[in-house]
């Protein structure tokens, strides 16, 4: 999807820097963040959460079919990442392919390009995640 | 079920395929005429629709599909509704159907389940249907189905050892029971061969993984069940509907293994029904990737977490062995034109308890349940249905 100048901007915090949410009331960590906590609710005390980028390969994939504005990078391995600090995300492992990837493996974040949608609109940047040595 | 008992008292459907010649108008008519016909109706006892469609607006251009509806069906000036509920969009629609008609509100109801999705070529339908995910936290950062389809799969070999001999197999058996559907869109059987060495959509997946890109329509005619004895000697009572939601996005999620939204729907809708996963003789399952059919057979208590792939690959799935999943061919063969799936599940659970499933006729078949999952799995709906006569 050709994403608006807007809806890029909105987003940035997110994206830049993983900052998602957490629950001061049951301590559950959200990525992306989230304006009610599902447990507490009406109880729940949501706030602002930087994560640190560190996490564990929970699983994986290579897509050998990628998406519109993938094209130049397919193949490539994307992850369902747990975060150190408690929640999961999905992101793409740079510089590894299939083989080189098992569950558990530790990662740490990094900052690149995401994918371009569109020749004329803007780039899109965010967080990665590669294999830690 | 509380309220007036329902029934389905006639069925139809389009062939599931590649309709060059055919636009979306065309195929949920000749669906909807054909559920008609099967209920012997003259089309003036209809008083209400529902319709799913899950992305009529970017494939084809076309929203307001109720109004499109009841225009082409010549149904003015009833109500259609057009729900939406990604690829669960069609029990959906066959649900707020249910709702009508036990609620009293509405007797005789039209529920159909339509998408042309063949307008467009494949890297711009694959875009569309991701909206059925997470568009700025999993679709931006390049997943696509078969992507996350496949994270659910690796994780499930990591946990259970399911093979990838076990998820061809389901396909096998899907193109099996496909080349005796005369609506199937694949009706062609596969060997295992040809299933293990397809090209790689997202590893572990291959293409034979993978249910396609189709064009088609479904149907069904609701009525209580006291006047369906009026229209048909095989009334197919609806004996439970529930739906069920849960996270958007595949990584908000605490299991990879199961998809928690087809499981409460599963148990309250046995619950409904004062069934068990025993009592089921046959059901068509979400097989949108073979290991969806897997998780499906885990969730819904026919198999035990783990044992739904080697239960697969020793055919206990087959039509005529211990439960019989997808005689249709499921969304793997028979196509999966996303809106008409859950009605399509319901069409062949009413010709297998009418006992006119042909090829793949379940010997004996009594009570039947469809499974339909919208996404990754935030959206769950199962109904169970048994015969009526």
């Amino acid at each position: 999807m050709k994403e608006s100048i807007a809806l890029m901007w909105r987003r940035l915090p997110e994206r830049y820097k993983l900052i998602g949410s957490a629950c001061e009331n049951c301590k559950t960590h959200y990525f992306p963040p989230r304006s009610i906590c599902p447990k507490c609710r009406r109880k729940g005390k949501i706030s602002r959460f930087e994560y640190s980028g560190e996490g564990k390969v929970y699983s994986f994939t290579e897509i050998s079919a990628g998406p519109i504005g993938f094209e130049h990078q397919t193949p490539y391995v994307i992850a369902i990442i747990e975060l150190a600090e408690g929640a999961k995300c999905l992101g793409q492992i740079v510089d590894a392919r299939l083989a080189d990837v098992k569950i558990g493996d530790p990662v740490e974040g990094t900052f690149r390009k995401i994918q371009s949608d569109d020749p004329e609109g803007p780039i899109h940047y965010g967080f990665k995640f590669r294999l830690k040595k | 079920m509380q309220g007036r008992k329902v029934a389905i008292i006639g069925v139809g459907m389009t062939t599931f395929g590649e309709h060059w010649d055919r636009g979306f108008r065309d195929l949920v008519v000749e669906a909807g005429l054909r559920a008609i016909q099967d209920a012997k109706l003259t089309g003036e006892e209809i008083s209400a629709g529902y319709v799913g469609t899950m992305a009529s607006g970017a494939l084809v251009g076309q929203e307001h599909a109720g109004a499109l509806i009841a225009d082409y069906m010549g149904l003015n000036p009833i109500p259609v509704t057009r729900v939406e509920g990604a690829c669960a969009s069609g029990s959906l629609a066959l649900r707020q159907g249910v709702m009508a008609i036990a609620s009293g509100l509405h007797d005789i109801v039209v529920v159909g389940g339509v998408e042309k999705m063949t307008d467009l070529d494949t890297a711009a339908v694959s875009e569309i249907l991701g909206g059925a995910g997470d568009q700025e936290w999993e679709l931006f950062m390049g997943a696509t189905f078969p992507g996350l389809y496949a994270m659910m799969a690796r994780r499930h070999m990591h946990e259970y050892g399911t093979t990838k001999e076990m998820l061809s197999a389901v396909s096998v058996k899907n193109h099996w029971n496909g080349a005796r559907n005369k609506y199937a869109q694949f009706q062609k059987e596969i060997t295992m061969e040809d299933a293990m060495t397809a090209k790689m959509v997202a590893d572990p997946l291959g293409l034979m993984d993978c249910s396609p890109i189709t064009d088609g329509a479904a149907a069904v005619i609701l009525a209580p069940i006291e006047k369906a004895a009026s229209y048909t000697k095989k009334p197919v009572e609806i004996v439970a509907s529930e739906q069920a939601s849960g996270t958007l996005a595949l990584h908000s999620r605490k299991s990879l293994t199961s998809i928690e939204a087809a499981k409460i729907a599963g148990a309250k809708a046995y619950k409904t029904a004062g069934l068990t996963p025993k009592d089921i003789d046959v059901a068509e399952v979400h097989d949108c990737f073979t290991i969806a059919e897997i998780i499906a057979t885990e969730d819904l208590g026919f198999f035990k977490p783990g044992e739904s792939g080697p239960a697969a690959l020793a055919g206990k799935t087959r039509f005529d062995a211990e439960i019989a999943i997808n005689t249709s061919g499921g969304l793997k063969a028979a196509g999966h034109p996303v809106g008409a799936t859950g009605i399509k599940q319901a069409c062949e659970i009413a010709w297998q308890l009418r006992g006119e499933g042909e090829g793949t006729q379940v010997k004996d078949a009594k009570i039947g349940l469809t499974h339909n999952v919208g996404g990754s799995g935030a959206t769950a709906v199962v109904h169970i249905y048994k015969q009526g006569w």
